[in-house]
C-alpha cells in the first residue's frame, strides 16, 4: 500500500508540473506586455503586470501592417475554410455509399497522397504554371483537401442508418437529393469539425504565403508575425548608446510580448467552446473504417 | 458469360448513381492538379533542368543527384540532423501524453482533471510562429524568464537559441509543451472505454492502483499505444519545415538544417529545382518505405495497423 501511495503521489506531481510549466510561461508573457518597458528590461516582472501600461497595444493597433495582416488572415480563413469543407464533404459523401462503383479506386487515389507526395519544387511549379503566384488562391487551394478529414466525414456518413437512404429511393429522390436534403441537414457536427480543423489550420500556418506570396500588402498575420517575432531579433546590436539600447530594447521586447498575446488571443478565446468538437473529431478519426 | 453479366450489373449501378461521380468530380480534380500533376512532375530529379526547354524536354542525367546527396557533407548532414530531432521527439515525446493521460484518469476530482486538462491542451492551438517567437522571449540569455530563475538557482544564463547542442533538446522540448495535452486526448478516451467489469474485478481481488493501471489499464489502452507508435515511425523523416526553419540562425545551423529546409533552401533560393527536387522525392521514398513497413509490423504484431 506505501508504494501505492508514492505511484499516486508521483502521478499528480507529473500532473501539476506540466500544468504549470506550460502555465507559467503564458502568464507571464501577458503581465510582460502590460508592464512598463522598464520594468520588463530590469527584471521586475515574475507573474503580475508591473507599472501597468498599455502603451505596446496602443503601437499595436496603430500598426497598419499588423492591421493588414490581420484582414487578410481573416480572409484567407474564411474563404479556404468554405472551400476545404464543400470539397471534403463532395468527396467524402460518393466514398460512404456501399454501391458506389470505383469507390476503392477513389479511396486509393486518396490514401495516395497521404503516402507520397511530389514535393515542394514539382508543387510550386504548378502553382506557378496556374499563375496563381500572389493571388488569394495559392494560399486557399493548395492545401484545401486533407485526406484525414475525407475520411472523418466519410466514417460519420457511414454511421448514418442506412433506412435513410432506403426511404429516400422509395420516395423517389435522387442521390442529389439525398446528400443535399437528407443527409446535410443531418451533418452540423461533422461540418462543424472539419471546418474547425482547417481554420485553425489555416490562421497558424506561414508556409505557403511564405513560399507564394511576395507582395507585402498580401501576407497574413503569421507572416507579418514573424517579421516581428522573430526577424526584428537583429538591429539591436547596432545601438551604440548603452542607455539607448536598453530602452530601446525594453520597447521593442515589450511590443513583442504584445504582439504574442494579440495574436493568440482570438485563438485561445474560442477554445473552450471548440475544444470539444476538436476532440469528438479526433474519436471520429480514430475509428477504422 | 458470367464477367458479362457481373460487368453488366456494375454498369447498371454506374449508371444508377451517376450523380455520385457529378459530386466526386470537383474534388478528384483537384487531388489530379495538386497532387498528381506534381507527382508526375517528380522526373525532374531524374534530369538536367533548364527552364527554356521545360520539364520534359530536358535530358535526363540518372541517379546523379541521389549521388551528391549522400556523398557531400551537407547531404548526410541534413539526414542526420532530420533524423537525430524524430528519434529524440519520439523517444522523449511517446510515453508523456501516456503518463499524462493516467494520471488525469486517475484523478478524481471533476474540476481539477477538467481544468488540468484545459490547460495541457491549450498551447496547441498556438501558431508555430508565437510558439517560436515565444521560445525567443522566454528563453533570451538576459532577459529571458526562464534564465532568470535559472540564475536565481545559482546557474549560469544559457543561450538556448544560438547553442548548435542545445538545438534538438530546445526543438524537442518546446514540441512536448505544445503537443502534450493534445496527444493525451486519444489516450484518454481510450483509457475511457477500458471495461468497468475488469476494473471491478481487479479492485475486487485486491489489486493495488498501480497494479490495476499495469495489469489493466495499460493492456486496455496497448492497441491504441501501438498504432500512434506506428504511425510516429512512419513519420520518422518528416520532420515538419516551419518551427525548425523559424528556429534557425547562424549560430545553430549545423546542426538546424533539416531535409525539409534543405529542400526550400536549394529549391527555392538557390533555384536549383532539380536538386531540390531529387532530396525531396528521396524524403518521400524513405516515407513510403518507413510506413509500410511500420503498419506491416503492427499488424503482425498486435493486429492493430493503419490499414
Amino acid at each position: 500500500m506505501k508504494t501505492d501511495v508514492l505511484f499516486q503521489g508521483f502521478l499528480q506531481a507529473f500532473m501539476w508540473f506540466w500544468a504549470i510549466v506550460i502555465l507559467y510561461p503564458l502568464i507571464y508573457v501577458f503581465s510582460a506586455s502590460f508592464s512598463s518597458p522598464h520594468a520588463v528590461v530590469s527584471g521586475q516582472v515574475w507573474l503580475w503586470p508591473v507599472e501597468p501600461t498599455f502603451k505596446a497595444y496602443e503601437a499595436i493597433f496603430n500598426n497598419p501592417q499588423i492591421m493588414i495582416g490581420f484582414r487578410n488572415s481573416l480572409i484567407y480563413t474564411a474563404l479556404g475554410t468554405v472551400i476545404s469543407v464543400v470539397l471534403t464533404l463532395l468527396l467524402a459523401f460518393p466514398l460512404s455509399r456501399p454501391r458506389f462503383v470505383g469507390r476503392g479506386f477513389f479511396t486509393w487515389m486518396l490514401v495516395f497522397t497521404m503516402l507520397f507526395s511530389g514535393g515542394l519544387i514539382p508543387t510550386y511549379m504548378v502553382i506557378k504554371g496556374l499563375g496563381m503566384l500572389n493571388t488569394w488562391w495559392a494560399i486557399v487551394l493548395p492545401s484545401a483537401l486533407s485526406a484525414w478529414n475525407v475520411f472523418i466525414a466519410r466514417t460519420y456518413f457511414k454511421s448514418l442508418p442506412e433506412e435513410l437512404y432506403e426511404a429516400s429511393t422509395i420516395d423517389g429522390i435522387s442521390d442529389l437529393g439525398h446528400f443535399f436534403r437528407i443527409v446535410l441537414p443531418l451533418s452540423t457536427p461533422i461540418v462543424a469539425v472539419i471546418a474547425l480543423f482547417s481554420a485553425v489550420g489555416l490562421w497558424n500556418s506561414y508556409f505557403n504565403a511564405l513560399i507564394y506570396l511576395s507582395n507585402d500588402t498580401l501576407f497574413p498575420l503569421q507572416i507579418v508575425l514573424r517579421n516581428i517575432l522573430i526577424l526584428g531579433n537583429i538591429d539591436i546590436s547596432m545601438v551604440q548608446n548603452f542607455d539607448a539600447m536598453v530602452r530601446k530594447q525594453g520597447l521593442s521586447d515589450l511590443l513583442k510580448y504584445a504582439v504574442i498575446v494579440v495574436a493568440s488571443v482570438p485563438v485561445l478565446l474560442f477554445y473552450p467552446l471548440i475544444q470539444r468538437y476538436f476532440v469528438r473529431g479526433m474519436m471520429i478519426g480514430s475509428i477504422k473504417g | 458469360m458470367v464477367n458479362n453479366t457481373l460487368s453488366g450489373t456494375r454498369w447498371k449501378l454506374v449508371k444508377r448513381h451517376w450523380q455520385l461521380y457529378l459530386l466526386i468530380a470537383l474534388p478528384i480534380l483537384w487531388l489530379i492538379i495538386f497532387c498528381y500533376v506534381p507527382m508526375y512532375g517528380v522526373q525532374l530529379a531524374f534530369k538536367k533542368y533548364s527552364i527554356s526547354k521545360g520539364i520534359f524536354e530536358s535530358p535526363w542525367i540518372g541517379f546523379r543527384y541521389f549521388e551528391i546527396l549522400f556523398t557531400t557533407p551537407s547531404g548526410l548532414m541534413v539526414i542526420t540532423n532530420t533524423l537525430i530531432l524524430s528519434f529524440y521527439s519520439l523517444i522523449a515525446g511517446f510515453p508523456l501524453p501516456i503518463i499524462l493521460a493516467i494520471a488525469l484518469n486517475e484523478t478524481r476530482n471533476r474540476l481539477v482533471r477538467k481544468s488540468i486538462q484545459m490547460i495541457t491542451y491549450a498551447p496547441y492551438f498556438i501558431s508555430t510562429v508565437v510558439l517560436v517567437g515565444l521560445m525567443f522571449q522566454v528563453l533570451d540569455p538576459r532577459l529571458g524568464i526562464f534564465n532568470r530563475i535559472f540564475e536565481l538557482l545559482g546557474g549560469k544564463p544559457i543561450n538556448f537559441m544560438g547553442d548548435p547542442n542545445l538545438f534538438s533538446s530546445v526543438y524537442v522540448w518546446s514540441g512536448i509543451w505544445q503537443g502534450m495535452g493534445y496527444s493525451a486526448v486519444i489516450y484518454l478516451a481510450a483509457l475511457a472505454a477500458v471495461s468497468p467489469e475488469l476494473q471491478e474485478a481487479a479492485r475486487i481481488d485486491g489489486c493495488t492502483r498501480f497494479q490495476r493501471i499495469w495489469h489493466v489499464d495499460l493492456p486496455g489502452i496497448l492497441p491504441t499505444i501501438i498504432t500512434l507508435l506506428v504511425l510516429n515511425f512512419g513519420f520518422v523523416m518528416s520532420v515538419g519545415f516551419e518551427k525548425v526553419y523559424l528556429m534557425q540562425n547562424p549560430l545553430n545551423l549545423q546542426s538546424s538544417e533539416i531535409i525539409a529546409t534543405y529542400v526550400y533552401k536549394v529549391g527555392l533560393i538557390n533555384a536549383d529545382f532539380a536538386f531540390s527536387t531529387a532530396i525531396g522525392l528521396f524524403n518521400s521514398v524513405v516515407n513510403v518505405i518507413l510506413l509500410l513497413t511500420a503498419n506491416q509490423i503492427a499488424r503482425r504484431t498486435s493486429d492493430s495497423g493503419l490499414w
